[in-house]
């Protein structure tokens, strides 16, 4: 999954919030259908998988309340906080019902989001969602590990050309620093909901989830394993386990091809 | 000047290898591997003994803080320590720096456990309240990074307000919410223990320093040869709080070991030194500064010094082959040798950096009691005279030491404020 800019097609709108809050710059691009997709633990990129969504519906994609400016997040205290957050975003969008895909810790947000307002969502798609807890299969620690190890958890490798071209710095200093920096703000933003178990009561929540569920899991997640597939789809309602075979916690970056295409059959109307 | 005692309560017997095959040694470090609670029965009392011999040599103060997991000290309830030392008859301050309040839910725990030992002690505590070190904060208590601060800042409000409001009052924080506060006992000290904010050289700590008024201490391992940056960006803080520049607003930890001769301490304790910063500094950066701890303005702070540094600083090495040479010249984060080379170095470093609060780091890891008993009685026989008085002889106060601890209590050499403290 390389990071394709595609200016022509993709604006940011920003999302006016109030109460001292920093307008959420929400990434829209395509036409047709609309589409939350709420992103994983490298922040919010309008990358491979947007861009093939966004050929059939037209594709909201924000960032995480604090996400630029961790002080913001004095006004959060509880992932409950964040999703009431979300949901003004989204209704500052002007979106009624929509198809909601969340990828790791935005996976865990888009089931507490189909959770609280079951109503708005039509389909739900969990790539490799955080949320649940299994003590036989702890979630495994993404912070307190090497660079190179990190990148490896997430991706699933770190010395492809494919992962480097994606970690790289910019080369220009003051590009590379406010690079650097957007990376730490934007995971301050996720452990301040997570750290450090990621589980939030989500298992008592899932039963109010009435979209049907897709359920796509990278086979060798390393950091949530493929064992939580199930938990998640005893728990929702209607739903269907999608594993792609040799895939990481990223599976549309190893394999963005049949990612793409298992999301669309299951979005198709 | 005060002289304080300051015991670091690590294990002392880590295996050789253990920088090598460990990733490192806070948090993470197998126990079962690595800490027998039978050997840890004889540290303890090592610890609490030389604590005491420092109290019957004369320090000012006895120095405790608080860690979790960690091998270079697990001090990991500083308040029973000191409960044993405030038992004692004494005149010396017992300075917990301190307890790591973003830790306790609810911090009314902090201000009781303080309190009683005030009571005990007879009003010599210092209560230090340190943010405390990510490690303890995020690795081993597992706060979320970004909640420290904010949950350090509403601890303190809640045990200043616990020590000095009329109780019981209803206390509504974000993180504690409590409907009675009214701790029993108060500290004997009024209107509270004086309260010493403690660090590793945060922009935020030195302007909450100023805004309250507080002594601020810089605690690291690097030494006073490296520290004059760091400490002067402090005292800009004070300066432009427009505060006066009293030494005894600043207090510095500093490793020190003695001998008959420099060479001598070299034979002695170039081995400690070796082991000691090979690996107490063996801290992953993802351990050390996890995302959110910093605020954004000073994550772009320091990379913007980075680039000004050019990124390059030469560094110390291997500390396993670190020569005496490198350890207490070079790159000077010791100070070694005869209790002339020490008592000279300490006055000038602590006159460069305007130190009122001295704490000296006598045991090092893997001294034994005796080693340790040595280095003590040497430094308190022949280094400790020089520093007394120092600050006192120019007519500065010590506003922040505990009023029950007498010891060497001084009257100002004139009720006037000294000509180089107004020329600053």
């Amino acid at each position: 999954m390389s990071t394709v800019i595609a200016p022509t097609a993709v604006a940011t709108t920003a999302v006016a919030l109030g109460r001292g809050l920093q307008d959420n710059p929400v990434l829209v691009g395509g036409t047709g259908s609309p589409l939350v997709y709420l992103h994983g633990l490298s922040g919010q990129a309008w990358d491979g998988l947007l861009e093939g969504l966004s050929r059939e519906h037209r594709v909201y994609a924000p960032a995480f309340a604090g996400a630029d400016e961790p002080d913001e997040l004095k006004a959060f205290d509880t992932v409950h906080d964040l999703v009431v957050y979300l949901d003004d975003v989204i209704r500052g969008l002007g979106l009624d019902t929509f198809d909601l895909v969340g990828h790791s810790f935005g996976g865990m947000l888009a089931a507490e989001y189909a959770a609280l307002f079951p109503e708005r969502v039509r389909k739900l798609v969990l790539i490799d969602p955080l949320g649940l807890w299994r003590d036989d299969a702890p979630v495994t620690d993404f912070i307190y590990v090497t660079p190179d190890r990190q990148a490896e958890l997430i991706l699933g490798e770190a010395d492809s050309d494919a992962a480097r071209k994606l970690l790289a710095l910019p080369d220009e200093i003051t590009a590379k620093n406010r690079e650097i920096v957007r990376r730490i703000t934007s995971m301050a933003s996720v452990l301040h909901f997570i750290w450090p178990i990621p589980e939030r009561g989500l298992a008592k929540r899932l039963h109010r989830i009435a979209a049907p569920t897709q359920l796509l899991w990278g086979e060798q997640d390393k950091i949530v394993p493929c064992a939580y597939a199930r938990d998640f789809a005893s728990a929702i309602r209607t739903s269907e386990i999608e594993i792609v075979p040799g895939a990481s916690h990223t599976p549309q970056f190893n394999d963005p091809a049949a990612v793409l295409d298992r999301i669309q059959r299951f979005l198709a109307p | 000047m005060k002289t304080i005692f300051f015991h670091m309560q690590g294990y002392r017997d880590l295996p050789d290898d253990f920088h090598k095959k460990y990733e490192s040694v806070w948090v993470t470090l197998p126990s079962d591997e690595l800490c027998d609670p039978r050997m840890v029965q004889k540290y303890l009392n090592w610890n609490i003994d030389e604590l005491e011999l420092a109290d019957e040599l004369g320090f000012d103060g006895l120095g405790l803080n608080e860690h979790h997991q960690n091998a270079y000290g697990f001090p990991v309830a500083p308040n029973l320590i000191a409960s044993i030392l405030a038992r004692r008859k004494s005149d010396a301050a017992i300075v917990i720096l301190g307890n790591t309040i973003p830790l306790y839910n609810p911090p009314l725990r902090v201000a009781e456990e303080y309190a009683l030992i005030d009571c005990l002690s007879g009003g010599r505590l210092v209560a230090g309240l340190p943010v405390g070190s990510p490690p303890d904060s995020v690795g081993n208590y597992g706060l979320p990074p970004s909640q420290v601060r904010e949950r350090y800042y509403e601890a303190w409000r809640l045990i200043v307000e616990a020590w000095t409001r009329k109780g019981p009052f209803p206390f509504n924080g974000r993180f504690t919410k409590l409907r009675y506060v009214n701790p029993w006992p108060k500290p004997i000290q009024k209107p509270h223990p004086p309260i010493w904010l403690a660090g590793g050289g945060s922009v935020e700590t030195w302007k909450f320093a100023a805004d309250n008024d507080y002594t601020y201490s810089y605690l690291s391992f690097s030494g006073l040869k490296q520290a004059k940056s760091m400490m002067q960006g402090y005292w800009d803080q004070v300066e432009a709080h427009g505060l006066d520049d009293n030494p005894f607003r600043a207090g510095f930890a500093q490793i020190v070991v003695v001998a008959d001769t420099d060479a001598e301490a070299e034979r002695l304790y170039l081995p400690h030194l070796r082991n000691f910063y090979s690996k107490s500094l063996h801290v992953p950066p993802y351990i050390q500064a996890p995302p959110g701890f910093l605020s954004k303005k000073s994550i772009e702070f320091s990379l913007n010094q980075g680039v000004q540094r050019g990124q390059g600083r030469k560094l110390l090495g291997d500390p396993a082959t670190a020569s005496w040479k490198d350890l207490t010249e070079t790159y000077g984060m010791v100070v070694g040798g005869s209790p002339q080379t020490v008592a000279q170095q300490l006055e000038e470093g602590v006159r460069d950096l305007r130190i009122g609060h001295l704490m000296v780091i006598l045991q090092i890891q893997s001294m034994d009691n005796e080693l340790t008993r040595y280095n003590m009685g040497l430094f308190a026989d022949k280094v400790l005279p020089r520093l007394r008085g120092l600050w006192e002889r120019e007519g500065y106060q010590d506003h922040w030491w505990p009023s029950g601890a007498a010891r060497n209590r001084q009257a100002p050499a004139t009720g006037q404020v000294p000509a180089t403290a107004l020329a600053k």
